[in-house]
């Protein structure tokens, strides 16, 4: 077989696999949320409600979709693709256990994070194409808040890589066969914590919801979008939460490294990155949203100043102890 | 915008020129009920808001006049639909006050006992309503709404036992109440008071020591207390801004000057006072409930006998003004009767209607998002503003 074809092959398969998992962790999120506010959750189709997304799918494809008619068609059109193919072009990087991957690039950091923040261009793109007033404050508060969260998130998901010594993102993976990042004395830790909160803040879930806002902007940039185009924007919002969970997973709680045999390793990771899913969806239903000059006095003020200085001191550490640096 | 002007829209001053004028409702996530608030913005800071009200208007006073003094009880509950047993409870004691009806003790402890599970009732709606208007329907907001109806729910089910309704009650009558408490339904009571009383600890742990819900609350939307006193606002907006003014201490109606509560002052007059204000009534109201089961006096619940036609209450040529002290403030209720089975002219005073005049001079200079934490605070309830 051409490895043209391979590869093909290989990323058509990842595509459908992370769009199916990207259904099923709403369902995921759903239930763990019901359980958290003492509902039940979805529950009616299928065996506990194990068919809801797929439900949920087919209705959305069967939707209406409707142009603005004062909206500016192409951008409209354009932008949840825009915004859908840098959050799934993120997994193309991420090796799921060793040789389980499209492509282990040796810059697999930078192009995770330099594609991930792009998505920025199609939320822009949805909030002024739209032509409506919540839309466009929503645009306005996007760019805001991702300029000023990009900095703290890629400096936390540096600190591995100083600690490291490689962009590669298997790399990091091996790197950790000692000792888990997030086991790292101080600076592990609070690096891990930093890069939860910026990831809260580029994922725009709550606390730092303030694009979608529903009760100040009805729903933000995507308060137009209806039917499949809605659901692409949906889909690229949870498949960008994944990509994230799996990458914090791979920098701080060390990938697919785990007991047992070496193809556990996949399951491992994806239990990690569900793990930190968890997480993150635990934070998002017991806090309430701040105001965006809150989140901007936070991220300039507090989590810009700290990741560099963690940064500085895994340079530090590195430089003095000799630990991971290529030298 | 010409109506604009001619409302005298209270502005702060701005540099700029670049003004965005966005409607916040009618029809919006946040509008508790149907409420318009056009904002004028620039960038995300309000210059000038201009609220709109009336979208749910259904003449209640025009109505008082046509119905007899046995029918609008029912109806006086539609005007504010969260916190029903008050407006009946004003109704009810307008006419008592003009007719010199005598009401037996024990109707009285009812009424104190309906009102304050009411109170208890409404503030849970308040408390999740104002949470999911700062953190979200798809955040931890919904997570204190939804535990907030949980409790909600309990009360609803001792109403359905006691009146047969959830909602809208027709409890009270011209004289007294109308039922009695059923077998079982003290015990019961008792023990929803007693869990409720546990889970308001709970909500006070998850939203008390969350920094984000201080930064939302603190400092925002400051009523100073001369504002409060000349715009006229009552209930917990009056006491959140240091004025200890609360109609069941001031002018006690309904015995309660037997009961032994407080009531709670704050003196900074943001929505952090507003919330801890509240969050001190849902205590001392559960306070009442007990203090009302346990000195429950035996007897009559009503000087008239029970309902029989819709004509059986007349009452003599007066007119009176009755207040009670509601959940949202004060709730008055004024009366001119002429002799016949129905009022001859009816007015209501809702609190709702007043507290909400005072967002023109508020809101300005706050963010966007400020705009839904203020009005949460403020608690509105739409059916007594417009009636």
């Amino acid at each position: 077989m051409a490895p043209a074809v391979r590869d093909l092959i290989a990323a058509f398969v990842l595509l459908n696999g992370v769009i199916g998992a990207v259904t099923y962790v709403t369902l995921l999120e759903r239930k763990f949320t019901a359980r958290m506010q003492s509902r039940i959750g979805p529950y009616r189709v299928g065996p506990h409600g194990l068919l809801q997304p797929i439900a949920d799918a087919l209705k959305l494809m069967m939707k209406e979709d409707v142009v603005p008619a004062m909206s500016d068609r192409w951008v409209y059109n354009l932008a949840p693709l825009a915004f859908l193919l840098p959050c799934v072009l993120v997994f193309g990087t991420i090796p799921f256990a060793p040789g389980l991957g499209l492509a282990d690039l040796n810059i697999g950091l930078l192009f995770f994070l330099a594609v991930s923040a792009l998505e920025i261009v199609g939320l822009f793109m949805g909030g002024w194409g739209s032509n409506n007033k919540y839309a466009l404050l929503s645009a306005m508060r996007a760019v805001n808040q991702i300029i000023s969260y990009d900095l703290p998130f890629i400096f936390a998901a540096l600190i591995p890589v100083v600690l490291s010594g490689t962009l590669r993102l298997g790399g990091i993976v091996e790197a950790q066969q000692g000792g888990w990042y997030v086991a790292y004395p101080v600076i592990g830790q609070l690096g891990f914590l930093a890069y939860l909160i910026a990831m809260l803040a580029a994922e725009n879930r709550v606390p730092f919801d303030i694009l979608e806002a529903e009760s100040e902007l009805v729903a933000g940039f995507r308060v137009e979008y209806s039917g499949m185009k809605f659901a692409l924007i949906q889909l690229a919002e949870y498949a960008h939460v994944i990509a994230t969970s799996y990458l914090g997973a791979l920098l701080f709680l060390g990938g697919w490294l785990g007991p047992g045999p070496s193809w556990l390793g996949a399951i491992w990771f994806t239990l990690k990155a569900l793990a930190v899913f968890l997480l993150v969806t635990w934070v998002r239903w017991s806090f309430v949203r701040i105001r965006v000059d809150q989140i901007l006095a936070i991220s300039w003020k507090l989590l810009l100043p700290v990741t560099l200085t963690l940064l500085l001191a895994a340079a530090f550490v590195v430089t003095y102890q000799g630990g991971g640096g290529v030298g | 915008m010409p109506d604009l002007e001619a409302r005298k829209v209270i502005e702060v001053g701005y540099a700029g020129n670049e003004r965005l004028v966005m409607n916040m409702g009618p029809q919006h996530p946040s509008a508790h009920g149907v409420f318009r608030a056009i904002l004028t913005l620039e960038g995300e800071t309000i210059v000038a808001v201009d609220a709109v009200i009336g979208y749910l208007h259904r003449c209640h006073e025009k109505l008082g006049e046509t119905l007899t003094y046995v029918q609008y009880p029912s109806i006086a509950s539609k005007t504010d639909y969260v916190a029903a047993m008050t407006s009946e409870l004003a109704y009810v004691l307008a006419a008592e006050k003009i007719g010199q009806i005598e009401v037996p003790k024990r109707a009285q402890y009812l009424r104190v006992i309906a009102a304050e599970l009411q109170r208890i009732a409404s503030h849970c709606l308040w408390l999740g309503t104002w949470c999911m208007d700062m953190g979200g329907a798809l955040g931890g907001g919904a997570t204190v709404f939804l535990y907030c109806f949980r409790e909600r729910e309990t009360l609803l089910d001792l109403f359905e036992a006691l009146t047969g309704a959830r909602l809208l009650y027709g409890f009270h009558q011209v004289g007294g109440t109308r039922y009695d408490l059923p077998a079982g339904w003290a015990e019961r009571c008792r023990s929803t008071v007693d869990l409720i009383e546990r889970r308001i600890d709970e909500y006070e742990a998850m939203l008390e020591g969350n920094p984000f819900f201080l930064a939302r609350t603190r400092g925002v939307g400051v009523i100073s207390r001369e504002l409060a006193q000349e715009v006229g606002v009552s209930g917990p907006l009056i006491r959140g801004s240091g004025v200890a003014y609360d109609i069941r201490r001031a002018e006690p109606y309904s015995s309660y000057e037997a009961f032994d509560f407080k009531v709670p002052v704050e003196t900074e007059g943001d929505c952090w006072a507003r919330y801890r204000v509240r969050m001190v009534e849902f205590r001392e109201s559960i306070g009442i409930v007990r203090q009302a089961l346990e000195g429950l006096p035996p007897g009559p619940i009503s000087s008239r006998p029970g309902v029989k036609s819709v004509g059986q209450v007349r009452i003599g040529k007066g007119e009176t003004y009755a207040r009670v002290e509601g959940p949202r403030g004060e709730v008055g209720c004024y009366l001119v009767a002429d002799g016949s089975a129905k009022p001859y002219r009816m007015k209501w005073r809702g609190a709702s209607f007043s507290n909400l005049s005072v967002l023109p001079h508020i809101v300005p200079g706050h963010k966007v998002a400020d705009v839904v934490a203020i009005m949460g605070s403020v608690d509105p309830v739409f059916g007594e503003v417009d009636r």
